[in-house]
């Protein structure tokens, strides 16, 4: 093979070649790293919420006359709601998962003060709560009618029962291997709470919150003039009953607001625009850094091939074939990336490294780097390949010209 | 000379036009790529009052769980109790001070057909507008007294007041909301920092609010706190008073101290303050008061995203790429004319003379890249803008103004001008006549 002569060759000119190593080198860096954040945002967008999303809208009702009977209203809303054809089921509670904004507390297993807790987001609701928001009951039972009661906002106290995720399950009792129902946790430092069920999953408001999975469903129906509905629709219905179901509580009470009406993949949308952006972004600088690098090889290959036509017209003549010309450029772009993506394998982990540390982003999977690598040699012989053919169609009879 | 060497750069230019549009272009890119970038963190994190920003101070007390600190120690909780927003306000010790929280309403119109709507609403003291520099339309803030005897007084944003009353003088007229009808007393002209500096808990950079009542009269009439509420430890009983009482902090304060003096006044006061709150039982963590400035405030506050300074250092990145790609063009370039530049060196061209040659054709490439510069960084923008259209703020930190322009050029030209040095350098080292050999 002609590697010794190829890189020999570079050597004695080596300025131009350094320069695309180095142009190949930070490319591979940028591309890694945002291919790295692009994946961490998508998986984090990929999680599962927990909720029937396909079929899940929502609205708030805002009253706003001080003499208006809230529980009336909010007794009423949730019959029409459940009663109208297409609702599976509706319940009225403070939040659901994606909203951003919620109520979360600590949970200790034993009372008193200063024992340190686990952080738990709070879904207010009664026993519709578990079919509505579309999650299934692994163990233990749902609340009953007779558990459920009007929250007092001159008294507010918890509700001895509560309905947890397993997730929560378990980091409450991590060594527990039979069921955690019957068991208490404490809620408040000191009011004791029964786990009387066990849901499979559903994520906290937050879904940047580290202990997103940590859910619990508290027996209590809020209406004090603020209540937050959710409605679970059969397939296919959502859309069509989304209007019908705001103007339908808008007329039956006009001492309050509806507002925030909108479904489940709105929701999602909103929760996730930011990561969404950023991939959107991220995908954008690095097909344009391909770019960029790509025909800046085929800018310096196409000089090197006029600057040599004297040089490959010699070698043709001297009975060169043109596959072995091709070859020439072929190998020089392949040893000039190899020196490049490695260089820029060592930088790509390095600033991973960095940008984990200081913005405190998920480390690399180790794919990406030889990923990137395949990416960026294959970049590079397609990029030399068209200033090669060309080279190849130099006429032999050159040599026999002075220059 | 200058003129010559301009006409030879545009000659040589424009003998390789494909290789000079890849340079312009890349030049272009990686400045759009970093202009945009640094135009969204520049605006997010710019200082919305520079010129009293120093003086603005947020009061911050330790007043957290000695078990659990707040923010594992590292600073005092970032809002206060309601007990001691009462405090130091009832205390009056700076030359100004406003305790605030934020609150939406419902405004019910006079005209029964008209469907009620919610506005964001902020309850604060008179020195809110005065401590702020808040720019009146009409009317002007209201007075100690609608504080002390808590008046339903209200000043309306310009917004607002376009929506109601159709932008007219409306000072003197009425608004009802949630059953309460406040007499507008001011009306606000257009006021929309960059940074809603005075309440950073949820949207940094979210609109100023619609209508501002009296803190006092918010608190009378047991308005709802829509900002954020912590607690470390819960209220001593289930009903408002009780949570009044507690130690969850969810007000913000201010106060305005206009030099050191005042600043060291202030801060005593302050640890007075907390010490005699330690003898009745409370602040067991121990005594660290902070007054940090606005810009300080937006630091701990975090107003600049992560992501934006990720994309930032990404952006930086990219310009380095394009940079290559243009110092390697460029040198492809010069390698390409080494005949030519042996020649006039042979000829009595001086090292000086060729320097200066490359060095004007690189600096036009610049100059070209610079100006398709400012049109990519708009550009970015413009998509920035269309991914985050369902926010409002998004406008405002997308704006690109001419301390922006200014840099996008001055970064083009350094740029191409350092892109240019290494060729323009082995340009120069051509020695006459070498190349001139017959072959």
């Amino acid at each position: 093979m002609e590697f010794g002569p190829i890189w020999r060759a570079l050597l004695k000119n080596k300025g131009g070649a350094i320069l695309i190593a180095l142009q190949i080198a930070v490319t591979m860096a940028i591309m890694v790293n945002s291919i790295s954040i692009m994946q961490e945002r998508a998986t984090n967008m990929q999680r599962p919420s927990g909720m029937d999303e396909a079929n899940t809208l929502t609205f708030a009702s805002i009253s706003f006359a001080s003499d208006a009977d809230n529980r009336a209203t909010y007794i009423n809303d949730l019959e029409m709601l459940r009663n109208t054809p297409g609702v599976i089921n509706a319940v009225g509670t403070n939040s659901f998962p994606l909203r951003g904004g919620g109520w979360s507390m600590g949970l200790q297993t034993e009372p008193g003060e200063d024992m340190g807790g686990v952080g738990s987001a709070i879904y207010f609701g009664d026993e519709h709560m578990i079919e509505t928001f579309g999650v299934e009951l692994i163990d233990g039972e749902n609340f009953s009618p007779e558990q459920v009661v009007f929250l007092d906002p001159d008294n507010f106290r918890w509700e001895p029962y509560v309905i947890v995720t397993e997730a929560l399950a378990k980091t409450l009792f991590p060594d527990e291997e039979g069921s955690v129902v019957g068991k208490t946790a404490y809620i408040n430092q000191n009011d004791p709470v029964q786990i009387i069920g066990v849901i499979d999953q559903l994520q906290a408001p937050w879904q940047g919150w580290d202990e997103v999975e940590h859910a619990l469903f508290s027996p209590v129906k809020r209406a004090e003039g603020f209540a937050r509905y959710v409605v679970r629709t059969e397939p296919g219905m959502r859309d069509e009953l989304l209007p019908q179901l705001e103007e339908m509580l808008a007329s039956a009470d006009k001492t309050r607001l509806i507002r925030a009406a909108q479904t489940f993949d709105e929701v999602r949308e909103g929760a996730y625009l930011g990561d969404s952006a950023m991939i959107k972004i991220l995908g954008f600088v690095i097909t344009l850094l391909t770019i960029i690098t790509g025909l800046g090889i085929v800018g310096l290959a196409s000089f090197n091939v006029s600057r040599r036509t004297r040089q490959i017209g010699i070698r043709r003549a001297l009975g060169a074939t043109k596959p072995a010309i091709m070859r020439y450029f072929m190998l020089e772009n392949f040893m000039i990336s190899s020196v490049g993506v490695v260089v820029g394998g060592a930088l790509a982990i390095g600033l991973n490294i960095f940008m984990v540390e200081t913005f405190n982003l998920t480390p690399m999977s180790w794919w990406v780097v030889p990923a990137a690598m395949i990416v960026l040699w294959l970049v590079g012989q397609a990029a030399v390949a068209g200033p090669a053919r060309r080279a190849t169609r130099i006429a032999p009879s050159i040599a026999t010209r002075s220059g | 000379m200058f003129r010559y060497y301009l006409k030879l750069g545009a000659l040589s230019i424009r003998a390789n036009p494909a290789l000079s549009a890849l340079m312009v272009a890349a030049i272009a890119i990686g400045i759009g790529a970093c202009m945009t970038i640094f135009t969204i963190q520049h605006m997010m994190g710019s200082n919305p009052i520079p010129h009293k920003s120093e003086q603005l101070r947020h009061v911050q007390m330790d007043s957290w769980s000695d078990a659990n600190p707040y923010n594992g120690g590292a600073n005092p909780p970032i809002q206060l109790t309601y007990t001691d927003a009462r405090n130091l306000l009832a205390a009056e010790q700076a030359v100004r001070q406003i305790a605030t929280f934020k609150s939406g309403r419902i405004v019910e119109p006079e005209d029964p057909d008209e469907l009620p709507y919610t506005i964001s609403g902020r309850a604060t003291s008179k020195d809110f507008f005065a401590m702020f520099d808040v720019p009146f339309k009409y009317g002007s803030a209201w007075d100690a007294a609608a504080d002390l005897s808590e008046e339903f007084v209200a000043v309306i944003s310009e917004p607002l007041n376009e929506r109601m009353f159709g932008g007219e003088d409306s000072t003197g007229k009425r608004v009802t909301m949630n059953g309460d009808t406040f007499r507008i007393v001011g009306v606000l002209d257009t006021w929309s920092p960059v940074v809603k500096f005075y309440d950073l808990n949820n949207n940094a950079h979210e609109p100023v609010e619609d209508i501002f009542f009296p803190f006092s009269t918010a608190m009378a009439n047991e308005y709802g706190n829509d900002g954020n509420t912590n607690c470390w430890k819960p209220p001593e009983g289930g009903d408002r008073a009780a949570f009044l009482n507690s130690e969850c902090i969810w007000i913000q304060f201010w106060v305005e101290i206009p030099n050191q003096a005042a600043e060291t006044e202030y801060m005593n006061y302050l640890d007075a303050y907390v010490e005699q709150q330690k003898e009745l039982g409370r602040f067991p963590r121990p005594l660290d008061n902070r007054l940090p400035d606005v810009e300080e405030w937006m630091i701990l506050n975090e107003v600049v995203d992560d992501d934006v300074s990720v994309l930032l250092g990404l952006a930086v990145l990219f310009l380095i790429v394009c940079l290559l790609n243009t110092i390697g063009l460029l040198l492809a370039k010069v390698m390409r004319r080494t005949k030519d530049i042996s020649l006039r060196r042979a000829l009595g061209a001086s090292k000086a003379s060729l320097f200066g040659q490359y060095i004007i054709e690189a600096g036009m490439i610049g100059v070209a890249g610079g100006l398709l510069g400012i049109g990519t960084t708009w550009l970015g923008l413009l998509g920035i803008r269309n991914l985050f259209n369902r926010f409002d703020f998004v406008e405002k930190l997308t704006v690109m103004d001419w301390q922006m322009t200014a840099l996008a050029i001055a970064l083009a030209v350094v740029s191409a001008l350092a892109a240019a040095l290494y060729p323009t350098w082995r340009a120069c080292q051509v020695t006459p006549a070498s190349q001139l050999r017959i072959q």
